[in-house]
């Protein structure tokens, strides 16, 4: 026979152990927590004002010729594009090259050596958009790598391992943003990796260096004194394609809605 | 018991170790889980240290300035004074040594990267300075009458 004092105290005690969370039972690993601690070095982080760009495509140029990446082929880990929004309501999208020389076509791009052209009473607004690696916190494409060649460090930059990389190209199909390209020459996956080899030194990389309009800032999110960190966290900035949960670290000014 | 029982144990152990014993020898020693763990850690540590070895080719106009700093102070004050030198100069690379000159590209084109008249609207590009190269001078280098490092002043006839 069960009595009402037992009852009571049973079933407290069943509600208090269901309260109690998963997590609360989770042991400590020790290697976690000084990973946690040890956050000292840089988050590299990039911050893109579309206001300032003028489509000048120096960026581009420094890029492929800093990063090796052969000149004259149709790839490029940088690439700026060009949006012409019309009164009719339509979005004219180009990147001729990838803007390595600009945007000396006054009509837009359409593929097949064809220009589609604007009348300059028609454009409602018309602006430029750089792109690059965004260094995602949640990389789906290293997620996809099946041999471990394309990796992120602790500076928060993913780098493929051209050694390792077996030129399988599901990380090419898993990035959203497409930035991923196979190297013409090594016939590896191929990205824009923050010029990895400058940062570390304490430079900026080649395609801030080469833009005359402050369009382009790296930084560092660690640090709360780096001026691109605060305008990152002050300002309204946006990201690009937040929906898909890879929290990119490209953060963009001055975005619009037709950039996808 | 039966030595045909003992059989296939052996054959599984054996294959296990050559398992171990290839993968000692192809996987390298610095080969495992890095600091962004089992998700995204996964690499050949030494490849961090490959990347950062790639040679520098911009070395920016703080390096340019180190010889040439008459023409760094004349930018300086110019209305281009944002363009970095290495944009028209093509990279330092290990100038002076090597290559000995720079090729400087005097293009109209890449003047035109900027100067071509493109009216844009909530874009910086559309209160740009800029003319139509179609109808420009056509066939003269833009350094014939302006002087790059200088706008305000008069270009290098040639």
């Amino acid at each position: 026979m069960i009595t009402r004092r037992s009852f009571c105290k049973k079933s407290l005690l069943i509600a208090g152990g269901l309260a109690v969370p998963l997590a609360a039972l989770e042991l400590f690993d020790p290697r976690k927590l000084l990973a946690e601690k040890d956050e000292k070095g840089p988050r590299w982080v990039f911050l893109v004002d579309t206001r300032k760009c003028v489509g000048c495509g120096f960026c581009v140029k420094g890029c492929k010729v800093e990063n090796e990446v052969p000149y004259d082929a149709n790839v490029t880990r940088t690439w700026v594009e060009r949006y012409v929004v019309t009164k009719d309501g339509k979005t004219h999208i180009d990147s001729p090259k990838g803007a390595r020389d600009g945007f000396p076509e006054k009509g837009i791009d359409i593929g097949h050596g064809k220009l589609e052209e604007i009348r300059d009473d028609d454009i409602e607004k018309a602006f430029f958009v750089p792109k690059l690696c965004n260094q995602c916190d949640n990389p789906p494409c290293v997620q996809v790598c099946p041999v471990g060649a394309t990796y992120q460090t602790a500076d928060g930059v993913v780098l493929i391992d051209r050694k390792w990389c077996i030129g399988c190209g599901y990380c090419i199909m898993g990035c959203p943003y497409g930035v991923r390209f196979f190297h013409p020459v090594y016939h590896v996956a191929e990205k824009c990796n923050f010029c990895y080899h400058r940062i570390t030194k304490g430079m900026q990389t080649a395609c801030v260096d080469s833009c005359a309009f402050g369009a382009r800032r790296v930084g560092n999110l660690r640090d709360p004194e780096d001026p691109v960190t605060k305008v990152i966290m002050t300002e309204r900035v946006n990201v690009l394609k937040e929906e898909y949960g890879t929290k990119p670290q490209v953060f963009y000014l001055g975005l619009s809605k037709e950039v996808k | 018991m039966k030595s045909h029982v003992w059989r296939p144990l052996f054959v599984a152990l054996l294959v296990i170790a050559l398992v171990l014993v290839a993968r000692k020898l192809l996987v390298p020693a610095d080969f495992g889980i890095g600091a962004r763990g089992y998700m995204y850690g996964w690499h050949r540590a030494g490849n961090e240290q490959q990347w950062k070895e790639v040679t520098v080719k911009y070395k920016t106009a703080q390096h340019c300035m180190q010889c040439h700093r008459d023409k760094y102070d004349e930018m300086k004050e110019s209305p281009h004074r944002n363009i970095n030198c290495e944009n028209c100069h093509g990279p330092a690379l290990n100038h002076p040594d090597d290559p000995h000159t720079l090729t400087i590209d005097r293009s109209r084109e890449l003047c035109a990267r900027c100067h071509t008249r493109l009216p844009y609207p909530g874009s910086n590009r559309g209160v740009m300075k800029g003319i139509d190269p179609k109808t420009h001078n056509v066939g003269l280098d833009c350094v014939t009458c302006h002087w790059p490092h200088d706008p305000r002043k008069e270009g290098h006839k040639r």
